[in-house]
């Protein structure tokens, strides 16, 4: 039998979401405003954002719920308009913020139902095979009532993967889980990464789209910055060194001021005798200012390269957009 | 709507939907008690009329209480599903099922379609069974004169073609409700409401207020009949996914 993910149809070049201009408005509230971006087929992309950035409307516009005030979008190749929604919605799959399943239900008969939704041939062996990839064979007659939240978010996703959808999309699929169960839905989406799902994932856990996304636009009501974690960081950040000697320098300027590598330096702000400096490879650069560190007859204590996190780039850009509107 | 290729509806989801909606009855206590024993009054206090008639009854006395007694029967397809009906939509809104449920490729001309069968078989079933008991428990003990009078084509045949026809009604109001209301209390309270008014034209007739003819009852269950099938239509214009979703805050 086949597993989830491998029978995905992988369109040529053409990305598996194409968003252009898109605005969303409920009244005189802005949900979203001239958002673009495209995300490849076979790609993890995350949404990020704060509460009220828009990520839930996003989601519910590409998923044809909710209709854009303006722009232009293309989901799984088709254009996003009224008369696409059955065929757009027959391609996707998508995984609201709450799971909604019937409690009453078994978790087999609840996707049995979604099932015949999706008007799926081989509907025992389809459900056998989304139960096995989230790991809940074994629960299938469980009333969902009984389940506890991780097992119901679990549920959620098998009923996401029961169509084989050409775009998942996932909508803060961890909220709300704690540390382990969270760790399943991450692994479990690692493995769909592995077989070239296409996944949509919303999130505000930054740890969780460092590690699953292999590209991230962070949202908040427009969108702030779109591109590979590592890129983000850089584009964020100068690469720095900080430096710890026993006694503050004498002439740092002299010692530090024309080090090849070196961009420029400054006080650091804790305590005298730290220093950082802005470099362009911080491994390069290191070796050359321990040697003239050392050259200077001071004592080296430690030579670290900063290293900043998504989440340093996530708080940097929504404090600025604090800010800006408390302005 | 300006759509001019002809909708394809599919019956697997149409039948997956009424599948569902059955399973889910049948563990929902409230549901089974109203289906349940609602009808089980409406057939036992008519009985009850009936045999409290006693042997010397005849002529108008007779017509009325067997009259009344058939409209009582007739309160079931028009009470039972008003209940479910109403709950049908609202109340996916609001244990959240329903935002999973309008992100697969279902028309809501198909869910509506699927909802309304759900609540229309079992309604259908238990009005008739309920009819069927009336009429084994007159057949077997009342009076001659009053079996006479109950087995009579001109009663039983509007009361088999009402049937359905008053369920129909129910049901479409019921929904439509359901669609446009953000409260599963309020929507059953009108749903409940909206049952009765061709209730009450039927029992003007009952009553002889107005002149039960062969006539006018072809015009009223006609009637019934275009509202019931124009219904869906209507009911699924007034679907509108977009306030479905919107009305849902996370
Ligand atoms: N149906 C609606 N009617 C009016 N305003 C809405 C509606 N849905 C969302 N909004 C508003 O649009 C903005 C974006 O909301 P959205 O739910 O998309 O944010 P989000 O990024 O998903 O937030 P969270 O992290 O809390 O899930 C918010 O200001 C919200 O109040
Ligand atoms: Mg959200």
């Amino acid at each position: 039998m086949s597993e989830i993910g491998t029978s995905t149809p992988v369109p040529s070049s053409a990305p598996a979401v194409e968003v252009d201009g898109l605005t969303k408005r409920f009244g005189a509230r802005t949900a979203f405003e001239d958002v673009s971006f495209a995300v490849q087929y076979g790609e993890v992309f995350g949404f990020l954002g704060p509460n009220g950035a828009g990520k839930t409307t996003t989601v519910r516009t590409l998923g044809t719920l909710l209709e854009p005030t303006s722009g232009r979008a293309t989901v799984a190749g088709l254009e996003l308009r009224p008369d696409n929604g059955v065929e757009i919605r027959r391609r996707i799959a998508v995984m609201p913020e709450a799971p909604g399943l019937y409690l009453r239900l078994s978790v087999a008969e609840n996707l049995e139902f979604f099932a015949g939704l999706y008007e799926l041939d081989d509907r025992r062996a389809r459900i056998e095979r989304a139960l096995r990839a989230v790991n809940l064979t074994d629960r299938a007659d469980e009333l969902c009532r009984t389940l506890s939240k991780g097992l119901r978010q679990r549920v959620g996703l098998a009923r996401a993967l029961l169509s084989d959808p050409r775009v998942l999309f996932l909508d803060e699929p961890t909220s709300g889980l704690d540390p382990v169960a969270a760790r399943e839905v991450h692994d479990l989406i690692e493995t769909l990464r592995s077989r070239g799902v296409t996944i949509f994932l919303t999130t505000h856990r930054l740890a969780e789209a460092e590690r699953l996304c292999d590209r991230v636009a962070i949202m908040n009501t427009t969108l702030r910055l779109i591109g590979s974690p590592a890129e983000l960081r850089d584009r964020l950040f100068s690469k720095s060194v900080e430096l710890r000697v026993r006694e503050p320098l004498p002439d740092p300027e002299r010692v530090l001021g024309a080090l090849p590598g070196v961009e420029s330096w400054s006080a650091g702000p804790d305590a005298a005798g730290t220093y950082l400096l802005a470099v362009a490879d911080p491994d390069q650069a290191a070796s050359a200012v321990a040697r003239a560190v050392v050259d200077a007859g001071a004592d080296l204590l430690a030579l670290t390269p900063s290293r900043h996190s998504l989440e340093d780039v996530y708080l940097q850009l929504i404090d600025t957009d604090v800010e800006a509107s408390s302005r | 709507m300006t759509s001019t290729t002809p909708m394809r509806l599919s019956h697997t989801r149409i039948r997956a939907i009424v599948r569902k909606e059955l399973r889910d009855y049948r563990r929902n206590r409230f549901v089974t008690s109203s289906m349940g024993v609602m009808p089980l009054l409406f057939v036992v206090l008519p009985i009850i009329d009936i045999f409290k008639l006693g042997s010397g009854a005849s002529g108008p006395k007779l017509d009325n209480v067997i009259g009344l007694a058939l409209l009582y029967l007739l309160l079931i397809p028009a009470l039972v599903p008003a209940v479910v009906a109403a709950y049908s939509v609202v109340g996916e809104r609001e244990q959240g099922t329903l935002e999973p449920v309008l992100t697969t490729p279902v028309r809501r001309e198909e869910f509506l379609l699927g909802k309304a069968l759900a609540a229309f078989l079992p309604t259908l079933a238990i009005a008739y069974l309920m009819f069927g008991i009336f009429l084994a428990v007159v057949g077997l003990f009342a009076h001659q004169e009053v079996v006479t009078d109950v087995f009579k084509t001109s009663r039983i045949l509007p009361q088999v073609l009402f049937t359905p026809l008053l369920a129909g009604w129910s049901i479409w109001a019921g929904i439509a409700i359901s669609s446009r209301v953000s409260d599963v209390r309020v929507a059953q309270q009108l749903g409940t409401l909206v049952s009765l008014p061709p209730l009450a034209v039927t029992s003007l007739m009952g009553f002889g207020v107005i002149r039960p003819t062969v006539g006018l009852g072809l015009v009223l269950g006609a009637a019934l009949l275009v509202i019931d099938i124009g219904a869906w239509r209507v009911v699924s214009m007034l679907f509108d996914r977009e306030r479905m979703i919107s009305g849902i805050k996370a």
